[in-house]
Formats: structure tokens, C-alpha cells, sequence
């Protein structure tokens, strides 16, 4: 079987409104062709899970140039004043989650656990309103887990089942992010048959990806 | 000497052979171009890698591989990739030796503010409050003053990072550490004063019986 469709037809899938997480950090590892498809089709409202928003004209930095984000939840966007200005505007709704604790929020979701526990945070604005527990004399915040309706991610080899691999630094929150996707469409810069990656090589699990997209073509 | 090349002279004395350290974006970053000579420290970079260094040449810029700022990159043999949960693991697993960070102010207690100024300057947490969280030693690395104002003050007036006292404060005048009894001035930086220093900082600071010229090499 084979998930490869056209990069249309992928991104038709995604209604205004949609839940997206979205792999990669300052651009590196983030998958730029489903983005440049998401502005191109003028998708609007969208809930945008990511570590960050790049720059301006960059990565995910063009979905908040496009005016197609209304909330946003990420670590930092520091390097992206766009980003900074239409959340001080209250345009878009921010949510700052400590790099460490979104890793593990969306790695709780796509894994099916409660929570996480993590010292970060503890005593700072980030733990206003949630609930703090105490184990063996050390205080914890808990933070929900996250999830979304669609996960979009870069891989830089996919077989046609879906099964990816990643490359260095632009592995980022791209495995994380495939386990907690409702729907999962991956761009991957080479495509291969079944078999080309072996079992003891696959990074993500094909069952959990839907719809595969090649960089290029 | 620019204000950030002496910054990053002396906290690169503070690094031990072996160290895994991190290097927050900006001023800290400077840090590794100053180690001394035969020192070896293992950099991570929080977008995933262990063993990090500067790119030699532009033309070898390879885009799967940045640092955090987004900047090309390279790696030393014996480099290691993994991905943003295995990283944060590493930083709050109380695997990282050294983190070196910027500063918006720091107080008497210790605690450090570096995230944020409301309604101004939102950059965001991005790695810090787990840095901070986790890392066995927090240096804070930053201009003593900004445009004129005290950044180490009495008590932090914007958000902190952490209720976690750091370990050490490197400015372009001055090398402060935060004990429990308060903020102890142990360097003056070549050509500072005591005095100009007490009048550049708002907070209390014991002077330490030993207190000397700060050493830029080892």
C-alpha cells in the first residue's frame, strides 16, 4: 500500500478551525511545503501547537503572516516581533509552555498518559492555576497533556507505508508530534519503497502516519 | 575590551574538562570561542544535539543542521542527534554540568529574571525555565547595567525563570556569587572600582575578604 497523495489533496484534509501541531524549531525540521500549501489554500482560525514561529517570511512565521493563527501554543518567539506584536494586540492567543514541558505535554498525549510532573515552572507564572503535588520532599507542577487534530511533519526519508527518519537537528518535535496527530501527514525529502528502511531503522511507526507528501514533485 | 567579549573570556574559565554544557542564543554563545587551549567541553545544542560546534566555512551550511538561534552549524566527532524530548531530558535529567545564560536582572536571593517584560518584550521561556530547573550549575552572563539601569536588584520586579537560586553572575565589571546569605562580590573587572560597582548595582553585596582583579585566562 502506499500513503503517497499530492500536496493539495493532503492539505484539503485540514478544515479552518483545525487543532495543527507542526514539527521543527526556528524552521529547521519543519515541513515547508504543507505550510506554503496551508497559506495558499487561505486556511483561517487555526490552533498552531509548535516549539516556535521562526521568523517573519520563515517556516511557521508565514502562517502568522498570513493571519491564519488564532491561538497559538510554543516556547518561544523571541526571534519572530510579528509573532510578539499580534499577541501584545491580543490577536492571537498565546499560551508559553517551557520548551522541556511541551515535549513532554505532547508526548503524554500521543502516549496516553494523564499528565506530566515536572520541577520547571514550580513557584513562576507558568504554575498559576495548576495543581502542584509533593513527592518524597520536592514539589512538582502537573501539566495536561496535548493533543490535536492533525500533526504535520518533516522527515528526510519516508517508505510508502509511512515509516520515517530524520536527520540531525531537524528531528526536533517531529517524532513527538507523530504520536499525537488525530491525522498525520508527513513531507518527506526522499521517498523509498517498502523494505528500503529497515525495522531496527524506523524513527516513526508507519501505522501512525496517514498521508504522505513528497518534498519535491 | 567590548563589554561581551570580556563576559565571555571569564565565564569560559568557569568550564571544566568534560563539562556538557549549553549555551543559551546571544551573549553565551560567544563562550566557546574562548576555552582554554587543550579544554574540552561537550556543547548541546536544545534543538537536539550533544557535541556541537561552529560552522568553519559558510559554504559547508548543511539545513538539517542548526544551532538553536537557527544559525548553520557543525559537530564534532563523537556527536550525537536526538530529538526535543531526549534533550529536555538530558537538561532536566541532571545530566548538563553548565548552563550560561542571559539576563534581565537578578536579586538578592538569587533568582533570576530573563523571559520577559510584560506588555513590552514577549520572547518567551523557550529552554530556560528547564535550564535553570535542571542544570547542576546556572551562570548568568550579562552587561551589568542596561542603559543605565540596575539588572541586579533587591528583588525581581518581572517574572522570574526560577525559584532556583543561580550559581554564579558574570558582568562586564564584575563576577557576583548568590549564597544564602546574599550576593557576595568576589572580582572587579580590570580597571573597575569597588565603589563603581556598588553604585552600578541596586542590591546589597557582601564584599568578599578575598575579593580580586577578575583573571580572563587561566
Amino acid at each position: 500500500m502506499s500513503k503517497l497523495t499530492t500536496l493539495a489533496a493532503a492539505v484539503e484534509k485540514i478544515p479552518d478551525g483545525a487543532s495543527v501541531m507542526i514539527g521543527g524549531f526556528m524552521g529547521g525540521g519543519s515541513p515547508h511545503r504543507l505550510i506554503a500549501e496551508l497559506v495558499r489554500q487561505g486556511k483561517k482560525n487555526l490552533a498552531i501547537i509548535a516549539n516556535d514561529t521562526a521568523r517573519p517570511g520563515i517556516g511557521i512565521g508565514r502562517l502568522i503572516d498570513a493571519n491564519a493563527v488564532v491561538k497559538l501554543v510554543t516556547s518561544h518567539i523571541g526571534l519572530n516581533p510579528e509573532t510578539q506584536k499580534r499577541m501584545i494586540a491580543e490577536e492571537i492567543e498565546v499560551e508559553l509552555v517551557p520548551q522541556g514541558t511541551l515535549a513532554e505535554r505532547i508526548r503524554a498525549g500521543g502516549t496516553g498518559l494523564g499528565g506530566v510532573i515536572t520541577p520547571t515552572g514550580v513557584g513562576t507564572v507558568v504554575a498559576e492555576g495548576k495543581p502542584t503535588i509533593e513527592i518524597d520532599g520536592e514539589t512538582f507542577l502537573v501539566e495536561k497533556p496535548l493533543k490535536a487534530d492533525f500533526a504535520l511533519i518533516h522527515a528526510v526519508r519516508a517508505d510508502l507505508f509511512g515509516n520515517l527518519q530524520y536527520q540531525l537537528t531537524a528531528r526536533n518535535f517531529n517524532p513527538v508530534m507523530a504520536m499525537a496527530g488525530e491525522t498525520v501527514i508527513a513531507e518527506a525529502d526522499i521517498v523509498v519503497p517498502v523494505g528500503m528502511i529497515p525495522p531496527d531503522h524506523a524513527e516513526t511507526v508507519g501505522v501512525v502516519v496517514d498521508f504522505l507528501v513528497a518534498r519535491k514533485g | 575590551m567590548d563589554a561581551k567579549i570580556l563576559i565571555a573570556q571569564r565565564v569560559a574559565q568557569e568550564l571544566k574538562d568534560g563539562d556538557l554544557v549549553n549555551l543559551g542564543i546571544g551573549l553565551p554563545t560567544l563562550v566557546a570561542q574562548f576555552l582554554p587551549a587543550g579544554m574540552r567541553a561537550f556543547f548541546q545544542s536544545e534543538n537536539g544535539l550533544i557535541g556541537m560546534q561552529a560552522l568553519a566555512e559558510k559554504a559547508a551550511a548543511f539545513e538539517d543542521l542548526t544551532d538553536a538561534g537557527g544559525t548553520p552549524a557543525s559537530f564534532i566527532p563523537g556527536a550525537a542527534a536526538f530529538d526535543s524530548v531526549t534533550s529536555f531530558g538530558f537538561i532536566r535529567g541532571g545530566h548538563l554540568d553548565v548552563t550560561v545564560l542571559g539576563g534581565l536582572q537578578v536579586d538578592e536571593a538569587g533568582q533570576l529574571a530573563n523571559w520577559m517584560v510584560p506588555g513590552k518584550m514577549v520572547p518567551g521561556m523557550g529552554g530556560a525555565m528547564d535550564l535553570v530547573s535542571g542544570a547542576k550549575r546556572v551562570i548568568v552572563a550579562m552587561t551589568h547595567t542596561a542603559k543605565g539601569e540596575a539588572k541586579i536588584i533587591r528583588k525581581c520586579t518581572l517574572p522570574i525563570t526560577s525559584v532556583r537560586r543561580v550559581d554564579l553572575i558574570v558582568t562586564d565589571m564584575a563576577v557576583i556569587e548568590p549564597t544564602a546569605e546574599g550576593l557576595v562580590l568576589k572580582e572587579v573587572a580590570p580597571g573597575t572600582a569597588i565603589e563603581d560597582v556598588m553604585a552600578a548595582t541596586e542590591a546589597n553585596l557582601i564584599i568578599a575578604a578575598d575579593i580580586r582583579e577578575m583573571s580572563l585566562s587561566a
